[in-house]
């Protein structure tokens, strides 16, 4: 077998199936034929890798084959199929090849196979029971498992003195405190594979699964602590090595949570600025935290408190900073992984226990270890949850103890480390491989299989999964608050007051460093519930049928150039930035001039009863920009269809709305608190044809998917999955395009200039091209051009003007178009712009600069967007009467891009 | 801070506050001390300027409404039993099993129903039993950060309201809310451990 490619790929795996036996190959022939060989089989190039993907295969299908039964995936937990049928292949193997191949390495163990289960259970912790039972965790994590180790590791040492142990088992007290050390830590893998099908209630199932988690900082310092003591001989420890022993627990500890913390913050910055290349969100994820693995192991830290503490950690900023799509991607990636490294692990572990060679049985020692670890797990869990129900709100009562004593089960973590002890070091290696493998087929086979019916006849509180509803949400937040203020009251600095606290530093400082602007914007935990319900109801309206093409004339916010003809993929991207959401819609609404009034009507009418063609042109497929699918389009449209009608039937059922100025006001005209006033005047401003639906609109917004979310939000920040296209390059581009109108030039006041005939067909797509490749950039361009002027627009401005760029003569022209007489519910406000905006661009040379930096480094951007809404006032007030003016203008379009 | 007194006898009224809210006499005492140390001008009562000065309580969103509930009907004076009994309701509630502290009154201050009438008030400022839209809307304020707009507020609050409001008089009432939190643990999310 090729063995120095495995080495080489790190994948020790050694494994194929029994008839993929190289001898049995049927092709490799001895030497090439001279000439060309019609057909060549090259076995050799491709074995190690070929092997490993034929494992995994096998395991998969073999995960296929145990699920086509109900009866026995609700019998028999998938870990004890999996391992039986490891022994199978294990039996295979050994009678084919004659020697035991393929079995489980402590390399690729815990280089391969750990880090992803152990990312998987970190990222998806619920951080909110972690850490309120954290205390509880600790406890078991760091005192159980000290005294599973001890407590075990001196019994089999006493059983040994009375004369139990055969003879043979040649081991002082060091080399059981050593076993003792490895047999006794929960392992994780198995109580993540047993617990998940049990669905114990949370807090039991925290409790096991975090201590198991956690408890490994534990196992690797009394292994190694061990380890080195049996290696330098008992008679050689000084009483300083003992202390150094106890310090490395915390070094270790301590260090692989700072090293995972460490991490964590890494990643979460990082994926702040993944807005352009969403792509690669993910796999930031993936290695970042397997550089946190690698890393902790490297300075022989704890490894998997390291990844735990990185997924727990960055989870929160990473989930808000990443699109909704690579949410998903992350999700399932992890989820494949770490059952697939699970999967692999128990068919590993199974054939392992084949080779016969490893075997070096005595009863006396596998009896005396099998009782030990039982009764001293069942003694220390009673005896501590005593210690902590004195601390607990809610006491654990003995059902959870016995559930917590049976749910301690061994795995693959102490068989890896047993096959890594020196045999020269340690003479009793092979009896301590054999108990162990039998410790670990004990408990995930006998434990496992029956700690489903004695959860069943104990009664153990099962976890009980309901739907969130938003006032248990809301509720929930109150209770927290008022627990913390009671705690005030009561003087007591208590877990609610530290909470509090971390929510209050976590908030001014961490969520302000770590997040999107726009991500931190939406990201509040009672809107996303609604959010969600929202959602839910939506997609279950659907489902059952709810009809949603209605005549109603309804407009939906994503209409126009949906269906404009074949463009650039530069184009293609644009669209794909504004795709959706409403954006611009506000394009149409902001030209003003009357005929082409009509035609925006009508083409509205149109676009809003059918749904949109699908994408024809589609030409371009990029390998960094995925977009989405018709399929997906058209669910958002009919969920927008949807949510719109259900809403207004609500509304006028329900509640009756009256329409108040607040209620109309558009959801973005409302974004920015700061521009309150402006707001208001510039919803006015918007057209009739907006007018009737009004309300609607203003509510349908609320309830677009995430990907809308996304791109409302880029008011702040022009944020979308795919195609994110920055003010400076949009900017750019008009001016090329406004080059050829030949209107523009530097605009010392807008007033000079004549609203340009280019920029009224600019905004109607389907007035001005005949599939004219630059006035459909343009087309697309100025679209998101306003954009990002209201967005950016105290950067950008500045910007515009250095490149005397088109938006300059584009925003006067916008807002000088004679707004429609039968909108203006307060006719005062549209007159008032023209006259504010005169001064309106006098550009403080400072700003100009400030906006040529931006265009020339558009990295700067996110974060200068972010600081934005900060600045916002200070803008208004201090600056300029210039760049107060031109927020005129960005209110003028926002109100009349709805 | 206040280690003037170290006896509960010193406690005016020890036994029917304890009879009352059920505390014990640790906690009774420890939380005479902290009535004393936030009395800080030796008043005997605590007004809601006393209160006001936890520099936490500020910070927290409802931390006016929650002083506002130490002082039940407009009273500005809050006595020492008056303190108690409001905390008394973050009193862990003790199962059969280690209950025996607690002779099963009718309805003992830490029962779930006052845990959770003690939030309810939080919302209901009117006082009139139901939580309107508006008052729903308020909370939301207070709670939800300024990255949520006005707009997505009021839905929000509509949402919540609709979602509780069962007899369609579009409020909640205090038996609708509690039905809205049935399968929540009020017992123990509205408890604190030191408060025995």
């Amino acid at each position: 077998m090729l063995r120095a490619a495995l080495p080489l790929l790190g994948l020790p795996l050694a494994g194929a199936g029994a008839t993929e036996e190289p001898t049995q190959e049927p092709g490799s022939p001895g030497e090439p034929p001279p000439g060309l060989a019609l057909f060549r089989w090259q076995w050799h190039e491709v074995e190690a890798p070929y092997l490993v993907a034929l494992w995994i295969l096998v395991a998969s299908l073999a995960k296929i084959v145990f699920h086509l039964s109900r009866k026995v995936t609700s019998l028999v937990p998938e870990s004890c199929l999996l391992i039986l049928l490891g022994l199978v292949l294990g039996g295979i193997v050994l009678a084919v090849a004659k020697k035991a191949e393929y079995q489980l390495e402590p390399g690729t163990f815990f280089l391969f196979l750990l880090p992803p289960i152990v990312l998987d259970s970190g990222y998806f912790m619920p951080s909110r029971l972690f850490f309120d039972n954290l205390g509880a965790i600790l406890t078991y994590a760091v005192v159980g498992t000290l005294w599973n180790a001890f407590t075990t590791g001196a019994a089999l040492w006493g059983l040994q003195q009375a004369g139990l142990v055969a003879p043979r088992v040649q081991a002082g007290l060091l080399d059981f405190l050593l076993f003792g050390s490895l047999i006794s830590a929960v392992d994780p893998v198995a109580v993540l594979a047993v617990f998940e099908e049990v669905h114990v209630n949370e807090t039991l199932f925290i409790i096991v699964f975090g201590e198991s988690l956690l408890n490994d900082a534990v196992t690797v310092v009394l292994y190694k602590v061990c380890n080195s003591f049996v290696e330098m001989g008992s008679a050689n420890v000084q009483a300083t090595d003992y202390l150094k022993g106890v310090a490395s627990l915390f070094v270790v500890s301590l260090g692989g949570a700072a090293v995972g913390l460490v991490f964590a913050f890494l990643l979460a910055l990082t994926t702040r600025f993944t807005k352009r290349v969403r792509i690669i969100e993910p796999l930031l994820v993936f290695l970042l935290a397997y550089a946190a693995y690698l890393t902790a192991e490297m300075a022989s830290l704890s490894a998997i408190l390291a990844v735990t503490m990185c997924g727990l950690g960055c989870k929160k900023y990473v989930e808000a900073n990443i699109s909704h799509k690579s949410r998903t991607a992350v999700k399932y990636t992890m989820k494949t992984l770490a059952s697939c490294a699970e999967t692999i692990i128990f068919m590993l572990l199974g054939i392992s226990a084949v080779d016969s060679s490893k075997w070096a049985w005595d009863s006396g020692l596998v009896l005396g270890t099998l009782f030990f670890i039982l009764f001293f797990r069942a003694l220390g869990v009673v005896l501590q949850t005593w210690v902590l129900n004195q601390f607990r709100l809610v006491p654990l009562d003995k059902i959870d103890q016995v559930v917590m004593s049976y749910g301690g089960l061994r795995g693959a973590v102490a068989f890896a480390l047993v096959i890594l002890l020196d045999r020269t070091k340690i003479p009793a290696k092979d009896y301590f491989v054999a108990t162990t493998i039998v410790v670990v087929f004990f408990t995930v086979i006998v434990q496992g299989l029956t700690i489903k019916p004695l959860v069943k006849w104990l009664k153990v509180k099962r976890s009980e999964h309901h739907k969130p509803t938003l006032n248990q949400e809301l509720h929930e937040h109150t209770f927290d608050h008022i627990l913390a203020a009671v705690e005030d009251v009561v003087g007591h600095h208590g877990y609610h007051y530290w909470r509090d606290r971390w929510e209050q530093f976590d908030k001014k400082y961490l969520s302000q460093l770590l997040m999107r602007r726009s991500a931190y914007r939406i990201r509040d935990q009672i809107w996303d519930v609604y959010y969600r319900l929202n959602i839910r109801d939506a997609i279950s309206f659907v489902d059952q049928g709810g009809h949603v093409l209605s005549s109603t004339g309804l407009t939906l916010p994503s209409m126009p150039s949906r269906n404009s003809v074949a463009e650039t993929s530069v184009t293609n991207l644009l669209r794909e930035s504004g795709s959706g959401a409403c954006l611009d819609l506000q394009v149409i609404d902001t030209v003003r001039s009357g005929r082409d009034r009509e035609d925006a009507v009508m083409h509205h009418l149109l676009c809003g009863g059918l749904y949109k063609p699908r994408y024809r042109y589609k030409a371009s497929c990029s390998r960094h920009f995925i977009s989405e699918d018709a399929q997906e389009r058209q669910d958002k449209e009919v969920f927008q269809q949807n949510m719109k009608r259900r809403l207004e039937s609500f509304k006028s059922t329900k509640h009756n709305i009256c329409f108040t100025k607040s209620k109309p006001r558009p959801r973005k005209a409302g974004r920015k608190k700061k521009d309150g006033m402006a707001n208001t005047e510039a919803t006015n401003g918007k057209p009739p044809r907006d007018l009737g639906f009004q309300d609607t609109a203003a509510v349908i917004l609320t309830v677009e998917s995430e990907e809308e979310e996304d791109s409302d939000s880029s008011e702040t920040e022009k944020e979308d999955d795919e195609g994110i296209i920055f003010v400076a390059r949009a900017t750019s581009e008009v001016l090329q395009e406004g080059k050829v109108s030949g209107s523009l030039e530097v605009c010392p006041s807008p007033r000079i200039i004549p609203p340009s005939p280019t920029c009224a067909e600019k905004e109607l797509p389907w007035k001005s091209g005949q599939g004219d490749l630059a006035v459909y950039v343009s087309s697309e361009t100025t679209k998101i051009v306003p954009v990002d002027m209201q967005t950016g627009w105290n950067q950008s401005i500045s910007s515009l003007e250095s490149l005397a760029s088109p938006p300059c003569t584009q925003a006067p022209a916008m807002t000088r178009l004679p707004p429609r007489s039968l909108v203006t519910e307060e006719p005062q406000a549209p007159l008032n712009l023209p006259s504010d905006l005169r001064p309106s661009f006098a550009f403080p040379p400072s700003l100009a600069k400030a906006g040529r930096s931006h265009s020339e480094s558009s990295a700067d951007i996110p974060q200068q967007q972010e600081l934005q809404p900060l600045m916002g006032h200070e803008d208004h007030t201090h600056l300029s009467p210039g760049t107060a003016n031109s927020h005129w203008c960005i209110q003028f379009n926002r109100g009349g891009r709805l | 801070m206040g280690s003037r007194s170290s006896h509960a006898a010193r406690i005016p009224d020890v036994d029917s506050i304890r009879r009352e809210t059920g505390f014990s006499q640790a906690s009774l005492l420890r939380l005479y001390h902290r009535f004393r140390a936030l009395d800080w001008n030796e008043k005997g009562y605590l007004s809601r300027v006393d209160l006001q000065q936890i520099g936490a309580l500020a910070v927290n969103p409802l931390g006016d409404r929650i002083i506002d509930s130490f002082f039940p009907d407009g009273s500005l004076h809050l006595d020492f039993p008056g303190f108690v009994r409001v905390l008394a309701r973050f009193r862990p509630v003790d199962d059969e099993d280690n209950g025996n502290r607690d002779p099963k009154e009718p309805e003992p201050l830490n029962s779930r129903m006052n845990k959770l009438r003690f939030a309810f008030q939080l919302y209901d400022l009117d006082r009139d039993g139901k939580i309107s839209r508006q008052e729903m809307l308020q909370v939301l304020r207070l709670m939800v950060g300024v990255q949520v707009t006005e707009e997505q507020l009021e839905s929000i609050a509509d949402r919540t309201v609709q979602e509780a409001d069962e007899d369609g008089d579009g409020a909640v009432s205090f038996l609708e809310f509690a039905k809205s939190l049935e399968k929540m643990n009020i017992e123990q999310k509205m408890s604190i451990r030191i408060l025995k």
